[in-house]
């Protein structure tokens, strides 16, 4: 009988528990103490650091660094968490190497930036480990604000606010917080149930109150929040999934890869997690990359990520397609799904178009391949379901089917502020989820105290 | 292949490098490891008078600074001369001599400042064979307090009398160590050659404290609490002593007077420029104390390399040749006028140059041009002063380019003159010399 990769179908226990174990570790490993000052040591204190300048958040990298090198992690710390409350996760989950890294002179001079990631979890860390708390909340103003979505920019919304003296309520449908820090990352990336711990860092300042299982449109009414609150701040992210538009999508072994990467982190035995043994992942980005190099992570032989134009379109950075690549993740691109086919309801292959470029538009070739599948993974995008929020009141203008807002986070509703993926303009990045709550905080703020001066 | 073979007031050793009196040489054990490794001599830790040994301190005798990497950068000692009863060193000098006639022994004495005490020690370092004396009037810890080291080597009349009594009583090569802890090293040196010696070596070591401990408030190292200062040597020292070998090279009075370079030599090329500034050979601690005596070996390839490639034949095509490059700066030519130049190929655009300059020296280095993130020379500005050349951490990518006789000086809008001027005739100096008619 077939045992480990080669169980045919979607299964469970492929690998023993060590291997899980080790699959599932810490990606980026934190850095000691001496790596930390050897590897801080590599800045070289820019003046007006291009890192700085592409960090969402702009934190003040160099300042930090050389915090870390000068032996206060805990000040390196403040100077992260002055711009970025969640500076914790960002150091785990931002693409680095495409922000900050990327632009390092070191980067350019020598293909090998300093690791800003992993000195700012250094630096992270130390606080957290101490529980050191650098913020304390101004004198109470008599005000509430409702976040709306417990992920990055509600919980920056949040905290700020809570800083500024209001008191902040977090409405959160899912029975977590952290929203996608919690439910949407490479388990990988945040081990030791850090979305947790960095949730209750973040409220430990008080004055917020989460209320999980409350979801918009469900279980209350933008309305009524308009009409029970001063202010109101939107973060609930994207709740729809893209469709493959392919034939036969409902059968057996079609899944979502959001709703697998969030099950894979809530999972308390990888081994009782199924997977397939031939597993394709129709998409480009990192979510793609996420439950591929995961599904083959948890033991499946085969694993390709299908995505319909080419390497250079991929929203997966370079980073995530050679950790695909390094983890026996094959990348296929000029590839669209055309029909999914089922043997007694369930999946067994997926028929895929070739693409191609005519002019500037993408279209199928007509030629095809059939590339034998027991798992299909859908990665093609999420989107905005404005339904939830309205029915209640005053429509909220959209913009491209997401929340439009302005520079600073106000949405066409006068008591509304909006941020995180589900607003317009955003890059769906953790760290600019993070940089939008904390700026439309700031606008509440002044907003509700008359230029901060009430 | 170059010839390193060095012959320092007769004193023969195979190459230039000597391991100086130190913790390194206080017994055979160590220096035959020396030996074996390839250091061309040792001037073996400093003896004593006969009598109780000394005693040292039982906890941190070291302290340091650091750079990058935890690199030791400086490092101070608090340990006095050797521990070891003086027979005992004496059989062991004797023994490693007739294992190794062909490396350079010297003996590092330090006794009392009176004349039967160097009377009476000079015949029983002679009877092992050494090769010569080198007068410890350096030490700046511990035996100062008792009139020795650096409290006779601060004194230049101490250092005079003592070199006589020396020349007087041995045969052997007098070398006389000198204290970097006075205000004008020439004064000492030209005392030691007024007494007759046959060389001078320095630097020992500089008085320091290596840190305070913010938790104790003890300086450091610490002995139960408290601190004493040590003795600073490594490569932070490096400049402090060629300067002073150089003031010593290029004095009229001691000129010519035989010079043994200490102070943070590490690599083949810190000797190349002790030896270029005036030294005869060099003596080295630190380094070997950090890395092991097996560094010799990249000092000896080094220099050997170095002389090859530049077509020096031996020793004496170097020693001292940038001695007469060394002057003072009421001679340097005020018609030299240089401007930075950056090479947008090297540079990586960390703005340090920049930031460097705005803050602290000429606004001559632009950040921003059109737009777009930039750095270069605003020559207008630029007076040459070579600080982001220093900072920059590019090598290379910044450099100072002299301008030509006749080119526009943006800075002055006046032309570069072809004439050397120094500021002893300079119109702005009111003690300014004609110059002869």
């Amino acid at each position: 009988m077939a045992t480990g990769h080669f169980i045919e179908g979607i299964a469970g226990g492929r690998l023993s528990s060590e291997q899980y174990a080790d699959n599932f570790s810490d990606l980026h490993p934190p850095l000691d103490h001496h790596e930390a000052l050897v590897e801080s040591d590599r800045c070289y204190f820019c003046y007006d650091a291009p890192c700085m300048n592409a960090c969402p958040t702009s934190i003040d990298i160099p300042l930090f660094i050389r915090q870390i090198a000068t032996g206060n992690p805990l000040g390196s710390a403040k100077t992260i968490f002055d711009q970025n409350i969640l500076g914790g996760m960002c150091a785990r989950v931002c693409p680095t190497e495409t922000l900050c890294e990327e632009v390092c002179v070191r980067e350019v001079a020598e293909g090998k930036p300093v690791q800003i990631g992993r000195l700012q979890r250094y630096a992270t860390d130390v606080a957290m480990s101490e529980d050191k708390q650098f913020y304390q909340r101004a004198e109470a103003t008599g005000k509430s604000v409702a976040v709306v979505g417990a992920g990055p920019a509600g919980l920056a919304a949040a905290h700020r606010l809570a800083r500024h003296g209001h008191e902040v309520t977090i409405l959160e449908a899912r029975p977590k917080a952290g929203g996608l820090n919690e439910y949407g990352i490479a388990a990988y990336k945040s081990v030791d149930d850090f979305a947790q711990a960095e949730v209750d860092y973040v409220t430990a300042i008080g004055g917020i109150d989460i209320q999980n299982g409350k979801a918009l449109g469900r279980d209350f009414q933008l309305a009524d929040l308009i009409r029970n609150y001063d202010a109101v701040f939107l973060g609930m992210g994207l709740s729809g999934v893209n469709a493959l538009r392919a034939d036969g999508e409902h059968a057996d072994g079609v899944a979502n890869a959001v709703e697998f990467i969030a099950e894979l982190r809530q999972a308390s035995d990888l081994s009782s997690l199924p997977v397939g043994r031939r597993v394709v992942v129709i998409g480009g980005g990192m979510t793609a990359v996420d439950a591929a190099v995961q599904s083959k992570l948890l033991g499946a032989e085969e694993v390709t990520i299908c995505y319909r134009r080419g390497q250079e379109d991929m929203n997966a950075s370079g980073f995530e397609q050679d950790l695909a690549a390094a983890n026996g993740v094959s990348i296929r691109h000029w590839l669209q799904p055309r029909r999914v086919v089922a043997e007694n309801g369930k999946v067994v292959a997926i028929e895929l178009e070739y693409t191609a470029m005519k002019g500037d538009k993408l279209a199928g070739t007509g030629e095809t391949l059939r590339l034998a599948a027991d798992q299909v993974f859908k990665a093609i995008g999420q989107s905005f379901v404005p339904a939830h929020l309205n029915g209640s009141g005053e429509e909220i203008a959209l913009e491209a089917g997401r929340i439009k807002v302005d520079g600073e986070g106000r949405t066409s509703l006068s008591k509304v502020w909006a941020g995180g993926d589900c607003i317009f303009g955003g890059d769906d990045l953790t760290v600019s989820a993070v940089a939008q709550g904390r700026d439309a905080a700031e606008s509440i703020h002044r907003a509700l105290t008359s230029n901060g001066r009430a | 292949m170059a010839d390193i073979r060095n012959n320092f007031v007769g004193i023969k050793s195979p190459n230039p490098f000597w391991l100086a009196s130190a913790p390194p040489t206080d017994k055979a054990y160590n220096v035959e490891r020396a030996f074996k490794a390839g250091w061309g001599g040792v001037v073996w830790k400093t003896l004593g008078e006969e009598g109780p040994p000394v005693v040292n301190v039982n906890g941190p005798r070291y302290g340091a600074i650091w750079g990058a990497d935890r690199r030791l950068l400086g490092l101070n000692n608090i340990e006095l001369i050797t521990d070891r009863d003086l027979q005992t060193n004496l059989r062991e000098m004797k023994q490693v001599k007739m294992n190794w006639p062909d490396r350079a022994l010297i003996a590092s004495i330090m006794v009392p400042c009176v004349e039967e005490s160097w009377k009476a020690i000079l015949p029983l370092v002679e009877e092992t064979g050494a090769d010569g004396i080198e007068l410890n009037f350096g030490c700046p810890h511990g035996m100062s307090e008792r009139g020795m080291g650096s409290a006779v080597g601060q004194v230049p009349e101490y250092i005079e009398m003592v070199v006589r009594w020396c020349k007087q009583y041995t045969r052997m090569p007098v070398i006389t160590k000198l204290t970097p802890n006075i205000t004008d090293i020439r004064k000492p040196a030209r005392a030691a050659h007024a007494g007759g010696t046959d060389a001078v070596s320095l630097i020992n070591t500089i008085n320091s404290i290596t840190g305070v401990d913010l938790d104790s408030f003890a300086p450091q190292p610490t002995i139960d609490g408290k601190g004493s200062h040590g003795g600073y040597c490594g490569p932070a020292v490096k400049p402090i002593a060629m300067n002073m070998v150089a003031e010593i090279a290029r004095d009229p009075e001691t000129r010519g007077l035989p010079i043994s370079g200490i102070g943070g030599i590490t690599t083949w090329r810190d000797a190349a420029e002790f030896m270029a500034l005036g030294a005869g050979n060099v003596q080295v601690c630190t380094a070997a104390m950090t890395y092991g005596f097996k560094i010799v070996q990249e000092m000896i390839a080094g220099l050997e390399n170095w002389m090859d490639e530049k077509g020096h034949a031996s020793l004496s095509d170097i020693i001292g040749r940038a001695t007469p490059n060394v002057t003072d700066w009421q001679y340097l030519n005020l018609n030299y006028v240089a401007k930075a130049h950056i090479d947008q190929d090297a540079c990586i655009k960390c703005g340090r140059c920049h930031i460097a300059c705005e803050d602290t020296s000429h606004q001559a280095i632009t950040s921003m041009v059109n737009g777009a993130r930039h750095f270069e020379v605003i020559e207008a500005e630029c007076v040459g002063c070579n600080l982001c050349v220093n900072v920059c951490p590019v090598e290379g990518c910044i450099t100072m380019e002299p301008l030509a006789a006749g080119a526009m000086d943006e800075r002055t809008g006046k032309p570069v003159s072809p004439i050397y001027a120094n500021w002893t005739t300079h119109p702005n100096n009111p003690m300014a010399k004609v110059a002869a008619e």
